[in-house]
């Protein structure tokens, strides 16, 4: 009952978003500009690994900030939200708008990460790994900037009020992402990678638990 | 109202009674310290520092009491507790500031416990911001309350990952002399009061 309704809820926006591209196009765009004024204000980034890891995460938050805001707001502006409350349960909402969310974040990093890689010249030392914590370090995001985006849905200013809110709550796992990314990117050995895989793991349990066991106090009216 | 007085005036004279102690009883530090006499710092910083996170599991506790019960008294508190707790964290940062400063040589390192209690302010003013944003009274009081526990859930997480990023200035384990121990238990009593005191003012002058 809930995944049918999560299912119902992602094709119904993946439908408007191939529609609108709304949310693609806010989000690429961004990523693809500040990736591009990243490498042409620094270049070369090479062996620099923590540098590295910490812009081409900066770039992944930040897009996600661009676009992410929009899943909730969007159904409150066009009065939709009230028919999704009584159409599908607060639980199958969370899931739907976060699976849309993290493919639309994967999609742009499909595009994006191999920008970031050619143009810095950076070294990737354990593609297994560092592609491991771009897919977790995407779902770490989309799990708390689902979560925030309902939350400020019903707040004026919500568009700054989106970034603020959801930085603390995603500040752990951006951390982590940077850390492991870091580690993945250099030389071996790689297990601190590992650790922080896991570490992306433990975070994703948690706040997808916590968001689905909070999400009807923030959903419903 | 009375007792309400007492309490604060209790508060007052056991912080300005420790205040008084350490200057003129308690030693300068030993050793390790670039300015033994300013070590005394500690005796305020370390209290305040537990008091905000005490405060900000306090406020965790009622905005669970808010979402389990719908009791719109425990959003109140969970709020008062959550604004006493910034108050405190911001006094924690201001003497640890003075303290790195003198002691380290820079005011802000990026020492793993100051990483910390920066994002603990951020959380707050993120909590603050959303409770300001929100007009109606009753999903103000669910929507701040899980953004409460949620954030209280994912900031253990920095534990783990801040030394890594950065080496740790603070000590990992201290051994004090009695001096500093009891100084540092009288102004633990002392912020305790306090933050009772004005927990009870701020949740009757809201609830009023």
């Amino acid at each position: 009952m809930i995944l049918r309704g999560a299912a119902a809820v992602l094709a119904k926006d993946a439908r408007c978003e191939v529609r609108s591209k709304q949310a693609i196009t806010a989000v690429l765009l961004f990523a693809v500009t500040s990736t591009i004024a990243v490498s042409f204000t620094l270049g070369a980034i090479g062996s620099d690994t923590a540098v590295a890891a910490a812009l081409l995460w900066v770039v992944i938050y930040f897009s996600a900030m661009a676009g992410l805001g929009r899943s909730f707001a969007h159904e409150e502006e066009t009065h939709t939200a009230g028919l999704l409350r009584l159409a599908v349960p607060a639980e199958s909402v969370y899931i739907g708008k976060l699976a849309f969310n993290f493919l639309t974040l994967v999609a742009v990093e499909i595009v994006a990460v191999p920008m970031f890689v050619l143009l810095t010249g950076c070294h990737i030392g354990r593609a297994g790994v560092f592609i491991g914590l771009l897919g977790l370090g995407s779902l770490a995001l989309s799990a708390g900037a689902t979560t925030a985006a309902a939350m400020v849905s019903r707040a004026a200013g919500k568009g700054a009020l989106f970034a603020g809110v959801s930085f603390p709550l995603l500040a752990p796992a951006l951390a982590v992402a940077i850390a492991g990314t870091s580690a993945a990117l250099g030389p071996p050995p790689h297990a601190s990678a590992a650790s922080d895989v896991r570490l992306l793991v433990y975070y994703c349990g948690v706040v997808i638990v916590a968001s689905l066991m909070l999400f009807r106090y923030v959903w419903e009216e | 109202m009375v007792l309400s007085l007492r309490l604060g005036l209790a508060a007052v004279l056991v912080i300005a009674a420790v205040a008084v102690l350490t200057v003129v009883w308690v030693p300068p530090a030993d050793s390790g310290f670039a300015s033994p006499k300013w070590a005394r710092l500690i005796v305020f910083h370390v209290p305040c520092a537990m008091m905000a996170v005490v405060a900000y599991i306090v406020s965790t506790i009622y905005a669970v009491i808010r979402l389990s019960r719908g009791d719109m008294a425990a959003d109140v508190k969970s709020a008062a507790s959550a604004a006493l707790g910034f108050g405190f964290t911001v006094l924690a940062t201001a003497t640890g500031m003075v303290f790195a400063g003198i002691e380290w040589g820079s005011a802000w390192n990026w020492d793993p416990r100051e990483t910390s209690i920066l994002m603990l302010m951020i959380v707050y003013v993120a909590y603050f911001a959303l409770r300001a944003a929100i007009p109606n009274a009753a999903s103000r009081a669910r929507i701040s309350a899980a953004y409460n526990v949620l954030a209280c859930l994912v900031m253990p997480f920095l534990v783990f990952v801040l030394p890594r990023i950065s080496p740790g200035l603070h000590p990992q384990r201290a051994s004090l002399s009695w001096e500093y121990a009891a100084a540092l238990g009288g102004a633990m009593v002392g912020y305790v009061l306090l933050y009772v005191w004005l927990f009870r003012v701020v949740v009757a002058r809201r609830s009023g």
